[in-house]
């Protein structure tokens, strides 16, 4: 089946404030004992959410004017850690199709563009911009444009930045490589044989 | 010819072409798994019915949810043990070598594949974890990949990467005594930063890596990740070779002198070129602990809190926001921070050096009273060799727990968890909030030298003035 061509995401955003959020905090290993993704949308940011008995804390994905948001707005080094995949994925399956952040760690970054989220940087300037915006418009859309670089909110238009090689893979459908790697059906068995080590 | 580095030519040797997307194509030739992050690409490949391409290229092992005071199964963790079987059951299905609990070789797998041989010069290694940097230390390119990734492995022995940067970190002239491995390590993430490292790898050299020995050098690039570099390595030489030589998986003794000529060949040419060189003093580095919530966030032992106040404007929110959720007073020295739990173990310092260099100096030290100490050898191979040595009964006598081998609280997917805010003098490679089981836990990261010493003590303390006395 082919992939998605992904050259725009929008929705509704929610800004979580915070730099080297880092993949414990986007979803805390306990909840990683697990055979499947299914159930992991339900765990993001726990323990940020979530006192330990049970009680909400003061969070903004616990604000319900954010509760449909599809599009995170955050920090520099977002999804800093741990290479699980259970981060990206508990944010997808949360609802999340987009992240703009100051800048991204990088293992994070490529899980989530395997995924088919885009991940963009913007510089601080912007990303307060954009937070300020969506504190004003809980439920406006912000739209992340894949193919000029720009995230756009109301009157607004912002500059952003996403790796040449990810942004044509969106754009081209192929955020997923599998196919194309199982093609080189031939020059893997050639680099197979010629290795010094089996 | 053109003067390349270690990290150009393994990737030069691995790379099967060039994709779409302008990333590479690359091979891997050695691909680790355990039981985390390794269901769900077993799962996709069922879907897409497809086999593993490659079933000896890949290994496996428990590490995570194993508990470290019983083996008997089922675990009293339904998740944990659901877990496992499901893990013996892909192995079982597909071909792949597994270090099941039962074989002794069973362990966390970033000190498995060392000590079976089966990290080598040259290779290109991956996992679905980020510590895989650790295999760097023999001259391979070992990188941590999501779950996707792990499926592109199984299913193509492949997986697309951008090429990465080189920076060449140089720590030159003599450590001083009681200055470990570890300390390096943060000493150098604690100078480039938590991101300093996004898009390079790391190539470690000077006199200080020259003279660590194959276990220093793994604890140094274990931690790569931690400074934000998806692979670190040390140029193959001498020990590497001695390190691997009759190990199970090693080249046989008929093989032995091509692999090693192979292995020297792909050290970085003299001369050749590095985007970045950093070079550091070994003067400088003192015993290195962790105050806040990421490894970077780490002063020498006879500094003090930073205090938000007299800090850059841009640097001040997360100190703040560090120290509050530390619970420790900004301009205290760390010095004498009490602590309630103590942890020797995990893929940063869990071999079995990190256990003889702290058992060779308990020496009559107790661990204090109302601090709970555990030791968690970083393998059943580890375990075996430290118990024919009598270190379990010296960790023993001094009030240590001497635990079976897994990652234990290093993550705390397994029952070793802290309790509320206990704060943790850890051996560990992670400070983040919440890191070890608890969300409101702490925790402090050193070598297991000052580990010990804080728990004979009861607070951070230097462990020169603990153990020369």
């Amino acid at each position: 089946m082919p992939l998605e061509k992904i050259s725009q995401v929008s929705g509704s955003a929610v800004y979580v404030p915070g730099d080297d959020i880092d993949t414990d905090r986007i979803i805390p290993a306990r909840f990683m004992k697990c055979l499947t993704f299914d159930g992991l949308g339900e765990y993001l940011f726990y323990d940020m959410k979530f006192h330990e008995n049970g009680d909400q804390k003061e969070h903004p994905l616990n604000d319900s004017r954010y509760q449909n948001a599809s599009v995170m707005v955050t920090g520099m080094n977002f999804g800093c850690g741990s290479s699980r995949e259970h981060a990206p994925q508990s944010l997808y399956r949360a609802g999340f199709r987009a992240v703009i952040a100051g800048n991204f760690a990088e293992i994070f970054f490529g899980n989530s563009i395997n995924l088919g989220m885009p991940c963009v940087s913007v510089s601080n300037d912007v990303r307060n911009s954009i937070a300020e915006w969506v504190g004003e418009n809980h439920s406006g859309q912000v739209l992340v444009d894949i193919k000029d670089l720009k995230v756009r909110a109301g009157d607004h238009s912002f500059t952003c930045d996403l790796r040449p090689g990810a942004r044509d893979s969106l754009l081209n459908g192929a955020w997923d490589p599998l196919d194309e790697l199982l093609e080189a059906n031939q020059a893997i068995e050639n680099i197979n044989g010629g290795l010094a080590y089996t | 010819m053109t003067k390349q580095n270690l990290f150009e030519k393994v990737w030069d040797a691995h790379a099967v072409g060039k994709l779409q997307n302008g990333q590479t194509q690359l091979f891997v030739g050695r691909h680790l798994i355990h039981e985390v992050t390794s269901p769900q690409a077993f799962g996709m490949l069922r879907e897409k019915n497809l086999p593993v391409r490659y079933p000896e290229r890949t290994f496996a092992t428990v590490d995570h949810i194993v508990p470290t005071n019983e083996t008997q199964e089922p675990y009293s963790d339904p998740l944990a043990d659901a877990m496992i079987k499901d893990l013996r059951k892909n192995c079982d299905d597909f071909g792949v070598t597994f270090f099941d609990t039962d074989t002794g070789k069973q362990g966390i797998v970033h000190v498995v594949g060392p000590e079976q041989g089966l990290t080598q010069p040259g290779m290109t290694i991956a996992c679905g974890d980020s510590h895989t940097s650790t295999h760097g230390a023999f001259g391979a390119i070992a990188f941590g990949i999501g779950t996707s990734q792990v499926r592109d492995l199984l299913a193509t022995q492949t997986m697309a990467l951008g090429k990465l940067k080189v920076r060449r970190i140089e720590v030159n002239g003599t450590l001083n005594a009681g200055i470990y491995a570890k300390d390096v390590i943060l000493h150098i993430i604690k100078l480039l930063g938590v991101n300093g490292g996004t898009g390079y790898a790391y190539e470690y050299a000077g006199d200080v890596f020259d003279s660590f020995s194959m276990e220093e050098r793994m604890t140094a690039c274990n931690m790569s990740i931690e400074g934000g570099a998806r692979a670190g390595y040390v140029n193959p030489d001498a020990k590497t070779y001695s390190y691997l030589k009759g190990r199970p998986y090693s080249p046989k003794e008929e093989d032995w002198d091509d692999a090693v000529s192979k292995w020297e060949s792909f050290r970085s040419d003299e001369g050749c070129h590095y985007d970045d060189v950093v070079k550091i003093d070994a003067a400088d580095i003192g015993p290195t602990v962790t105050w806040g919530i990421n490894p970077s966030q780490a002063i020498g032992i006879d500094e003090s809190i930073p205090d938000p106040e007299k800090v850059e404007i841009q640097d001040r929110s997360s100190i703040e926001e560090a120290i509050e959720y530390m619970k420790i007073s900004p301009g205290a020295p760390i010095k004498g921070t009490p602590i309630d739990v103590a942890f020797i173990g995990s893929c940063t310092n869990g071999r079995i050096s990190d256990l003889e260099e702290v058992a060779s100096q308990l020496n009559g030290h107790k661990v204090k009273e109302g601090i709970k100490a555990i030791v968690v050898p970083g393998s059943q191979v580890v375990s075996k060799l430290a118990e024919e040595k009598g270190l379990d009964k010296i960790f023993r006598d001094a009030g240590f727990e001497w635990r079976f081998a897994g990652c234990s609280m290093c993550l705390a997917m397994n029952p070793d968890k802290l309790i509320g805010d206990q704060l943790c003098a850890s051996s560990s490679n992670r400070n983040f909030k919440g890191r070890q089981g608890s969300p409101t836990g702490r925790t402090m990261l050193m070598s297991p030298t000052m580990v010990a010493a804080a728990a004979i003590t009861g607070v951070i303390t230097d462990s020169r003035e603990v153990f020369s006395a």
